[in-house]
């Protein structure tokens, strides 16, 4: 039994190595990957930003890359989906499901190669965002741990994205239906402007779901707010999303192949 | 008489209405070479895939090294290797990383899983290409390097679906020389091909397959004697097609199958020149006029013909998942 568990981690780690070799050997990819989240940060900052914070009492930057993070890592986790619909089509997949190796560890190997990213993403943003001013608002530790959640949310939707990409087998089809389900999920949010400015009938849907919901969170322990609940919250959406698309994934991905 | 090295005991798949395996039974002595033959989805595919335990089958099961895939696709996983269609290697990793990440998962330690890429490339003839990234490699590079990653676990039985598959010929031959080696030194091989040339010159035994169901086995030349020695050709136009094939089931007592893509009948010839004669005879009374008539040895092209009625050139629904390489081989002469 110890054994297995020593191959399944061994083999994922393979398999994460394998991941994040791609990554660098396509540096384009890694380049647009990071400059894309900096151009919304840039944008919405110069071009919104004076428009938005109208009314508000926090400087706009610090209001927006807390949601700038979240929304990052829900559009890496498009990346999921398409990164194994290429294996898929390459007949890769297939070679790895002839081997006597761990059968999850060809997605707990891409979800986490894709975090691994992230962090990398992350990091930048953060670097570019306090060149234009942004400032924690509350401890280190505090912000960290937002700056987790938003990792931790993210690698969690990568695992839906996985069970995505696997169910539409197709790369092009894989990054429009996630962008169908992610567009809404990022703009219909608190991730660039705070719900209340929304009509009420929107407001309902935006505030408490989970991109919202996360945003808030980040926004709260990185700007030092009273957060109240919303760690717990966020916590349990993570969990929740892991709970149904992990078994679902690693289902999907037995039946993908073969039928 | 050794235990075969793989048997498939009446594997039935179906994918909805077709039936991509409808039944199929066959076993493979150690250290040789078995040839799968058919067209476009035949179900040789499907059949690779279920004794490489990459899909279950419907009912019936297989056994690759004694092991039952069924029941124990882990423990197959670790006696059979598998290249298919597509080089399935990632194009962005070196060829030696490529080769070194397979020995990992096939957990050797990691000191050997080195040792034993260096060993492959150098069997493939790819050392000095061995550090350069995959997407720098031609076609046939990738399909040697794909074979090699199927040899890093040392199977004692290796799957190679079409092997040569798009190759040119050059590439094609040295494909062939490395299956023969392997297959010199005891492992032992089942490949399908849609070439009969291919089957011919490499499989010690061919199975024919067509809509799901081997239909015949037996080696090249047991398969040549199916036909009862010399055939007939009689390619005729389209107008004179119903009144030849009448005439020449008289001459045979059978109907003789029409080649769409030639356009012509393949009859044996029973009593060489002597049947050619009687076809000559009956044809001119007739009134018809043959576009081609030759009398010749049967080649593997003329058993798939008579066997399956259509030529190895399949109208068949295409149930094979992966991507197809575009080149067909019709059953011209």
């Amino acid at each position: 039994m110890s054994r297995d568990v020593a191959h399944q981690v061994r083999d994922t780690i393979v398999m994460v190595k394998r991941n994040l070799l791609r990554i660098i050997r396509l540096p384009q990819l890694l380049f647009f990957s990071s400059v894309q989240p900096i151009i919304f940060l840039l944008l919405f900052t110069y071009v919104f930003g004076g428009a938005i914070t109208r009314g508000t009492d926090i400087a706009y930057i610090d209001f927006l890359l807390p949601g700038v993070l979240v929304q990052t890592a829900v559009f890496g986790s498009t990346q999921t989906a398409i990164g194994l619909t290429e294996d898929l089509a390459a007949g890769v997949i297939d070679r790895f499901r002839s081997l006597p190796m761990a059968r999850s560890a060809v997605l707990t190997g891409r979800t986490t190669a894709d975090l691994v990213r992230n962090v990398a993403v992350t990091i930048i943003m953060l670097t570019v965002g306090s060149i234009i001013g942004f400032r924690i608002g509350g401890t280190v530790l505090e912000a960290l741990l937002g700056v987790t959640i938003a990792l931790l949310f993210g690698f969690s939707l990568s695992w839906a994205m996985a069970a995505l990409g696997l169910w539409v087998k197709n790369a092009e089809t894989a990054q429009t239906a996630s962008f169908v389900l992610i567009f809404p999920l990022v703009f219909a949010s608190s991730v660039f402007v705070p719900t209340a400015s929304m009509p009420s009938w929107l407001q309902g849907f935006a505030a408490n779901q989970p991109v919202s919901v996360v945003a808030s969170t980040v926004r709260a322990l990185m700007g030092g707010f009273p957060v109240g609940s919303l760690v717990l919250q966020s916590a349990l959406w993570i969990a929740a999303i892991l709970a149904v698309f992990f078994p679902l994934g690693v289902r999907i991905y037995r039946r993908a192949v073969g039928s | 008489m050794a235990e075969p090295s793989i048997v498939a005991d009446s594997i039935v798949r179906h994918f909805g209405e077709v039936k991509a395996l409808d039944g199929v039974s066959l076993s493979v002595e150690s250290g040789t070479i078995y040839g799968l033959l058919g067209p476009n989805g035949a179900g040789k595919t499907t059949l690779i895939r279920v004794l490489t335990t990459l899909l279950k089958p419907d009912s019936g099961t297989g056994l690759v090294a004694g092991i039952d895939v069924v029941a124990d696709p882990h423990g197959a996983r670790e006696s059979l290797g598998l290249a298919g269609q597509t080089a399935a290697v990632d194009e962005f990793l070196t060829g030696r990383e490529n080769l070194e990440m397979v020995g990992n998962l096939y957990h050797l330690p990691s000191k050997d899983a080195t040792s034993r890429a260096d060993e492959v490339l150098e069997r493939i003839h790819l050392t000095e290409a061995g550090g350069r990234p995959v997407s720098t490699y031609s076609g046939g590079m990738r399909r040697r390097l794909d074979l090699a990653a199927s040899l890093v676990g040392k199977p004692e039985v290796l799957f190679l679906d079409e092997p040569t598959t798009g190759l040119d010929p050059r590439s094609r031959l040295e494909m062939w020389g490395l299956i023969n080696e392997l297959v010199d030194e005891g492992t032992t091989v089942m490949l399908t091909t849609q070439y009969l040339e291919e089957a011919d010159r490499l499989a010690d035994r061919i199975g024919v397959i067509d809509h799901g169901r081997l239909i015949t086995e037996g080696t090249a030349s047991d398969l040549k004697t199916k036909l009862g020695g010399d055939i007939i050709d009689v390619a005729v136009s389209e107008d004179d097609r119903d009144r030849t094939a009448s005439i020449l089931a008289s001459v045979t007592d059978a109907d003789a199958p029409w080649d769409e893509t030639t356009f012509s009948f393949t009859i044996p010839a029973a009593h060489g020149a002597a049947t050619l004669t009687e076809v000559v005879r009956k044809l001119d009374q007739a009134g018809i006029v043959p576009n081609d008539l030759a009398l010749h040895r049967p080649s593997l092209d003329d058993v798939f013909l008579s066997l399956t009625g259509h030529a190895t050139d399949g109208d068949a629904p295409a149930t094979d998942q992966s991507p197809r390489s575009g080149r067909r081989r019709t059953a011209s002469k």
